[in-house]
Parts: C-alpha cells; sequence; structure tokens
C-alpha cells in the first residue's frame, strides 16, 4: 500500500511537469494552429541557458534562473514566433511542423555543439530530504515540484478565466475572426500565447532537469510525452492537458513498477492509440468535427 | 509516356551507371544508401505529396523490412524471398495501422505513427531472442544471382540501382493511374473527391500501405547493404528525417524525396569542413526554405525557371474571377 502511495506521488510529481509542457502546446494549437514538434527541445533549452548563467558567467543561481525565463519568454516565445511561425502561418499547417521539426533539430544540435554532448549535472533550487506520509516515503522535491507546477497552473487558468486579457486570449482562441470585430487586437493574444508557452518551457525546463541530467537529447523523450498528454487528454482544452499530464505521469511509474521496465514507454503508446481509436477528441476534449 | 520523358530517364539511368565507376567503395556505399531512403522518400512522397497524408513511421517500415529481411536470410532462404516477404509484411502492417487512424480524423494518421514507431523501437530493442537487442543483427549474406555475386561494393550497387529504377518506374505508373490521380483528387479538395465518387478512405489507406511498402523495400536493401542493423537506426527521429528529406526535396513532385535524399545523404559527404555544423546548417536552411518555398526544393527551381517562361497572359477581365 505504502508502495503504491509513493509511486502515485511521484508519478503525480513528473506527470505535473509534464502537464506543464502539455499545457504550452495546447495553447500554441488554439491559439495559432501550430503543432510545436520542437516542444520537448523548448524544456530541453532553459536548463541550459540556466546553466550558462550560473556556471558560465558565475551569477547566483537565483540571478540565473531568473534571467532564462525571461531569455526563454524573450527567444522561444517571441522570436519563435516572430521569425518561425508568423512568415510560415499562410502556408497551413504542413511546413510549419516541418519547420519545427527542424527548430527541434537546430536548437538540440546547437546544445551539443556549443554547450556540451555529456550530461550536465544540474542544480536543485528545493531542499533534498524524505518525509515520512502514511507509511510511504516521500521525497521533498517531488512535494515541491507538483506544488509549483500546479501552482502554476492553476495561475494560469486564473488569468485567462479572470482577467480580461486572458477572456480576450480565450476568445481568440475560440473563434479569431468575431474576437477581432469585438475590438480583440488578435495579433497581440496571440503573442501574449507565444511567450507563456515560453515561460511555460522555461519553468518545467527547471523543474525537471535536477532528476535528470542536463543533456542535449532530453527534449526527444519529453516532447513525445507532452504531445501524447495533449491529446490524451483533449487537444483543445487546458483541462484536458493537464488531465493528459498526470495520467501519463502516473500510468508511467505505474507500469515501471508493476508491469515491464522495458516496455514502460510503449504503455503510453498504447494508451494513445487507444484514445484515438476510442475518443479521438480526447478525454475531456470537445469534438471538432471531420475534417473529411 | 512521351519521347521527352523517355529520354529524359534514360539519360538519368546512364548518368547512375555511370556515376560509380571508378570509385572508392566508401563512395559506392554513399551512393547505394542515397538510392535505398530516396526509394523510402518515394513512398512517403506518396503518402505525403500525392495523398496528403503525415506518417511519422517511415524510419519503423524501413526497419520491420530490414529485420524481416535479415531473418529470412539469416535462416538460408534467398534474399529474393526476404525482400518479398518484407514488402508483403510492411504493406499488411500498413494497412491494419492506418485503418484505425484513418477512420476518424485525418491527422490522426500523424499521432498514430508516431506512436508505432516508438513501439516498434521498443519491440525491436526489448525482444532480444528474435532481433537481437540492442546489438542488433549481423551478418547478412549479399544475394547471388545465377552466378552474378554481390558480394563486390559495385555489383550490390548495380542490384540496389536496378531495384531503385524498377521502384521508380512503379510509383510513376502508380501516380498516373487513376488511383494515382484519385490521391491527387484528395489532397487538392477532398470534400469534392468524395463528392465525385473516390472513396477516400480506402484510397487514402492504400496510398499510406503502397507507401509503406516502399520502406519495406528500402530495409530489405539496407539489410545486405550496411550488414548490420540495431534498433537505433528506427528510431523516431529517422523518420522524422525522412519526412524533411521528402518535404525538402519536394513534397508532390516526382523528384523531390531523390533530391531531398540526396541534401541529407549525399551533400554531407562534400561538406566536410563544417564538420558538427552541418545538421544545424541544414536545419536552419530548412526552416528559411520552408518560409520562402513550402513546395521544397523542387518548387523552388520551378519558381526560378517560371522567371524565364513565358508566362500565358491573364484576360483583363478574367484576372479577378481567376482570384476567387
Amino acid at each position: 500500500m505504502s508502495e503504491l502511495l509513493q509511486i502515485l506521488i511521484s508519478g503525480l510529481s513528473a506527470g505535473s511537469i509534464y502537464a506543464l509542457a502539455a499545457v504550452g502546446f495546447t495553447l500554441l494549437w488554439q491559439a495559432s494552429q501550430t503543432i510545436n514538434f520542437a516542444q520537448g527541445e523548448f524544456v530541453m533549452l532553459p536548463a541550459f541557458l540556466v546553466l550558462a548563467l550560473s556556471v558560465k558567467l558565475g551569477l547566483p543561481l537565483w540571478l540565473a534562473i531568473i534571467f532564462a525565463i525571461f531569455l526563454s519568454v524573450l527567444i522561444l516565445g517571441a522570436l519563435f514566433k516572430k521569425l518561425v511561425v508568423e512568415p510560415m502561418i499562410q502556408h497551413g499547417t504542413l511546413p510549419l511542423v516541418i519547420a519545427t521539426i527542424a527548430l527541434g533539430l537546430l536548437l538540440k544540435e546547437a546544445v551539443k555543439e556549443f554547450y556540451s554532448p555529456l550530461g550536465q549535472p544540474f542544480p536543485s533550487l528545493l531542499p533534498e530530504g524524505v518525509m515520512t506520509v502514511f507509511g510511504a516515503a516521500v521525497s521533498i522535491p517531488d512535494i515541491a515540484n507538483f506544488v509549483i507546477a500546479m501552482g502554476t497552473i492553476v495561475g494560469l487558468q486564473l488569468f485567462l478565466g479572470r482577467t480580461r486579457t486572458g477572456r480576450c486570449m480565450q476568445a481568440t482562441a475560440q473563434n479569431p475572426q468575431v474576437a477581432q470585430i469585438l475590438g480583440v487586437d488578435i495579433k497581440r493574444m496571440v503573442l501574449y500565447t507565444f511567450l507563456i508557452n515560453g515561460a511555460l518551457a522555461a519553468i518545467a525546463s527547471i523543474l525537471i532537469t535536477p532528476i535528470y541530467l542536463a543533456k542535449f537529447s532530453n527534449g526527444e523523450v519529453l516532447g513525445l510525452v507532452a504531445f501524447i498528454a495533449a491529446i490524451v487528454g483533449g487537444f483543445n482544452q487546458i483541462r484536458g492537458a493537464l488531465v493528459g499530464g498526470l495520467l501519463i505521469g502516473v500510468i508511467d511509474n505505474l507500469s515501471a513498477a508493476y508491469i515491464s521496465a522495458e516496455y514502460r514507454q510503449a504503455v503510453p503508446m498504447v494508451l494513445l492509440i487507444l484514445i484515438i481509436m476510442v475518443r479521438p477528441q480526447g478525454l475531456l476534449g470537445t469534438s471538432e468535427g471531420r475534417a473529411v | 509516356m512521351s519521347i521527352k520523358t523517355l529520354l529524359f530517364a534514360l539519360i538519368g539511368i546512364g548518368l547512375l551507371i555511370a556515376a560509380p565507376m571508378g570509385q572508392t567503395n566508401y563512395i559506392i556505399y554513399v551512393l547505394c544508401s542515397w538510392l535505398m531512403f530516396s526509394i523510402a522518400a518515394m513512398g512517403l512522397n506518396l503518402t505525403l505529396g500525392y495523398a496528403g497524408q503525415v506518417s511519422l513511421a517511415q524510419a519503423s517500415f524501413i526497419g520491420i523490412g530490414a529485420y524481416v529481411t535479415s531473418l529470412v536470410t539469416l535462416a538460408g532462404y534467398h534474399w529474393v524471398l526476404g525482400g518479398l516477404a518484407a514488402i508483403g509484411a510492411t504493406f499488411v502492417i500498413g494497412l491494419v495501422l492506418g485503418y484505425p487512424a484513418l477512420r476518424v480524423q485525418h491527422h490522426f494518421l500523424a499521432f498514430v505513427t508516431l506512436a508505432f514507431n516508438t513501439i516498434v523501437f521498443l519491440v525491436l530493442r526489448n525482444e532480444e531472442e528474435i532481433t537481437g537487442g540492442s546489438f542488433g543483427l549481423v551478418g547478412m549474406p549479399r544475394p547471388e544471382f545465377f552466378g552474378f555475386k554481390t558480394m563486390p561494393q559495385l555489383h550490390f550497387y548495380y542490384l540496389v540501382l536496378a531495384l531503385f529504377v524498377i521502384a521508380a518506374f512503379v510509383f510513376w505508373w502508380i501516380v498516373h493511374s487513376p488511383w494515382g490521380r484519385a490521391f491527387k483528387a484528395l489532397r487538392e479538395n477532398s470534400i469534392r473527391a468524395e463528392s465525385l465518387g473516390v472513396d477516400t478512405r480506402r484510397i487514402t489507406l492504400l496510398a499510406f500501405a503502397i507507401g509503406s511498402a516502399f520502406a519495406g523495400l528500402a530495409g530489405a536493401i539496407m539489410a545486405p547493404l550496411v550488414q548490420f542493423i540495431e534498433p537505433g537506426s528506427f528510431s523516431l527521429i529517422h523518420s522524422l528525417k525522412i519526412l524533411l528529406m521528402v518535404v525538402v526535396g519536394g513534397a508532390g513532385f516526382f523528384f523531390g524525396p531523390m533530391l531531398g535524399a540526396a541534401v541529407v545523404i549525399i551533400l554531407p559527404e562534400f561538406l566536410r569542413f563544417t564538420e558538427g555544423y552541418y545538421l544545424m546548417i541544414y536545419a536552419a536552411l530548412v526552416i528559411v526554405l520552408m518560409v520562402y518555398s513550402p513546395q521544397g526544393l523542387m518548387g523552388l527551381g520551378q519558381k526560378f525557371l517560371s522567371l524565364f517562361r513565358r508566362k500565358p497572359e491573364v484576360r483583363k477581365d478574367m484576372e479577378k474571377g481567376a482570384q476567387l
């Protein structure tokens, strides 16, 4: 029993970080029909920005993290939109998909060449330690990660639901033409979405990298997980991405413990295929209607 | 086939026959792998460029083809049997995989194939008794045809070239058959195609299965070419690379995939001085290319040529109408 609890908690902790990346992924999809295949690399990169600022330039860690989040918002948000998405959006979805695949490759190779091809230890902000809850050993960083990630998502939900700007962003995502008629500056709203995605990726990166090492190839797995979480939960819902992320985190840990460590990666994939066959709009998603 | 295209085809084949002469084994190996990837990319071009479906599992189909061929030839049967088994297996798996995905929405094929590629990789890595696990399979024999041994690199090149020409011809035939026109109709306007009586789901499924079978053939070539296969060569990132090949070359163009494969396989050999930066430069160029010419290099070439060609004059009163 305590073992199960332990697995559930660490699963939820990892899942909440996946959810951060998945939420960003769905936000981009809603705002601009961008399927971002570089999302995994977006989560990989900020950790290296932190390392570059703190290890190479000698800034204190907290300052490096603030700068890194700022830089990710700038590079992965504003620059990405300006240089990649904006010129290409008129050509339709496919060229943009290809461009994001190429961008992922570019970021990965750039980190490998300019920083290091080896895994780098990444400092954790959080105190190490283990608590005992109902007989289960729970690590404090796990709890803290969960709280920070969920706090970010709840904050984002509040921003989107309770503020004027947030509701304008939702309107833009739901129906850009009508939103524009009603006086919403849709270009600005789409830009905000990209900035938020940059920030979410940076937070996810800083939370998840201490668990693994900072490595250029981290994005491959993370991107896939974010992608699957978004589809499983529902492509057009933030709640969906949240549930999808948590679900994948828990299932991943459960299958590693009880099914087989070798096939743990396959379980989310099978789940993905099942969801697509049974409920293609995702667990919480609403149907977008048939394309054909 | 008009005389002009036939002539072009013959000149092209002639050049390909002459290309490896007097070259080192390594260069011939590079050419072989270019032809092999061209076949796989051609298959994806059918799925993507003609039927308009994104498949992210082309590398896994190459993998299935390569493993099937290796297992058959290592068991002592002739390579031809292995190759046919590889093509058959990938075709059937393509049908089975595509059916549920295409039943729902068309972009779900991309998601399903993405998951499928990862699952295939895990199966290849974990089922050690059959696939050799992460050590892979080694020592696949090169085939012999009526005393013509393909063990020397040059001989093997001509085998690959023959298969390439056959594949290209089959591709050309499919594209110009009623099926091919149905594929194109589907890509251009699926609703209209359906209203004209094209069974869109069946046709898309067929395009995907045939595209996968091309990858199976590429795998059947890879096994005796490299004589060593391991799961890492068939992971998701390789599927993405093949997708990039097709799009960079020009999806929907006959020569697009061959050009795209050349950019990925042959060009790095000439650009050795760029060292580790080649992939970065390539990725950056792909992004720039997508901005200026989503039709790929072939599209870019066509744009360039159309600068010199005389444009058909549009009647002034029709100008508006043509835009509608």
